[in-house]
């Protein structure tokens, strides 16, 4: 038995050594697969998600560097403008936090939850008409840090309304570029002879 | 999983000591353990780095000039339908032209694609074929330097066709992300996203109907 367990250990320090944990996402996405071999950028980024059910979620990072606090920035600023005062200590809490997915008067309870329960918080960002949320999270998300590339992970399932909904909402911020996420499938395609 | 030894039998004989023998330590917990870890970490692991696909936006407002004879239009509609039709759909220009109804695989859209963009395709398929052959491995180049002449290439096409994706109510947005990956394995230099205009909805109104469509 010792040799197997040995393989074992063997196997457990490499996995243990190469893990990288995936992030605790708002929201399960099946994005589409593409042939597309560009690797997602992982730093000064934000990503707008767009799920099965055609919920929109939210997630940015803190910038260049954490020194740049992005992430609280930006949620002074929304709690300003909607008029939902953060504590300071919430502020703190919400940096470390990855995505999230609720009306704003939501965020303080997703902030203070326990983790088991912040699941059923995942509510949506509202993004209809007349209380365009999303919007305003992707203007102050711009102004924090204007460098941050746009990526939209939407599911392959969602509607494409939607997903066009949050382009457009990225263009109105003079945003052209933007990334969306695939899983890489691949494609080889010859010319043909035929004449 | 702790033995308790029965002393009383060696007492009584009193002198007698216990022989010393070799050490086993029950290595069973840590095995255990060890595989729980394993398992843990295996099942954890996200091997596949997420990719995405660059996309660009054209501006809002008065699209550019087309020429009419490089135009295509994409039209998609729900339940994986795909029809295209090539130039103008233009009312005050007489008839408008014949939709035709495709499909997602390779013999579908991807063929009509192939064919419009050849020289291009050509072009940038052998440039990229000669890489590999030089190199002895095609990965071996820098992907950077690759892609600059790519780009290039696509710059200064003036044969290929400037493709419209257009997708009405009800679409899925994974067609969408299907059709522009069509455009990047045929390598289409020219294409954007835009809405659908009233005469396009008309037209694909009656081609569901079948009329005025051609299977492709």
């Amino acid at each position: 038995m010792t040799p197997m367990v040995d393989l074992f250990l063997l196997l457990l320090t490499f996995f243990i050594l190469t893990a990288t944990f995936r992030p605790d996402e708002a929201a399960q996405v099946d994005t589409p697969t593409t042939s597309s071999e560009i690797i997602a950028p992982k730093l000064n980024v934000f990503t707008i998600y767009v799920s099965k059910d055609n919920k929109a979620f939210f997630n940015i990072d803190n910038g260049p560097d954490s020194t740049s606090h992005v992430r609280s920035k930006l949620l002074k600023n929304m709690g300003d403008y909607f008029r939902v005062p953060f504590t300071p200590e919430e502020v703190k809490k919400f940096e470390g936090l990855a995505s999230f997915g609720m009306p704003v008067k939501d965020v303080r309870l997703w902030i203070n939850a326990e983790s088991g329960q912040r699941e059923q918080l995942q509510t949506g960002i509202p993004m209809d008409s007349l209380d365009n949320q999303l919007a305003m999270w992707i203007h102050f998300a711009r102004l924090n840090n204007p460098e941050a590339e746009v990526t939209i992970k939407g599911d392959a399932e969602s509607d494409y309304k939607v997903v066009k909904k949050v382009m457009d909402m990225v263009q109105d911020k003079k945003i052209d570029r933007f990334n969306l996420t695939s899983t890489l499938e691949k494609v080889e395609v010859k010319p043909q002879n035929t004449k | 999983m702790a033995e308790i030894i029965n002393e009383s039998a060696t007492a009584q004989r009193g002198k007698r000591r216990a022989r010393l023998l070799p050490a086993h330590i029950d290595m069973t917990p840590m095995v255990d353990l060890a595989c729980l870890l394993l398992t843990f970490f295996i099942l954890t692991t996200a091997f596949n780095e997420p990719k995405v696909m660059e996309i660009v936006m054209p501006q809002k407002g008065e699209p550019r000039d087309i020429n009419p004879s490089k135009a295509l239009t994409i039209i998609l509609a729900e339940k994986d339908q795909i029809f295209f039709y090539n130039g103008f759909a233009d009312p005050t220009e007489g008839k408008l032209p014949t939709m035709f109804k495709s499909n997602f695989s390779e013999k579908g859209i991807r063929k009509v694609l192939l064919a419009r963009n050849k020289a291009l395709f050509e072009k940038s398929y052998y440039y990229k074929d000669s890489v590999g052959r030089e190199m002895g491995n095609y990965a071996n180049y820098p992907k950077d330097s690759i892609n600059r002449q790519l780009r290039k290439m696509k710059n200064s096409d003036k044969e290929g066709p400037i493709v419209l994706i257009k997708a009405a109510d009800g679409v899925k947005y994974g067609n969408i992300v299907d059709v522009l990956d069509e455009m990047a394995i045929t390598n289409i230099a020219r294409y954007a996203v835009v809405d659908m205009n009233y005469i396009e909805k008309k037209m694909l109104k009656d081609a569901l109907e079948g009329k005025n469509v051609e299977i492709q």
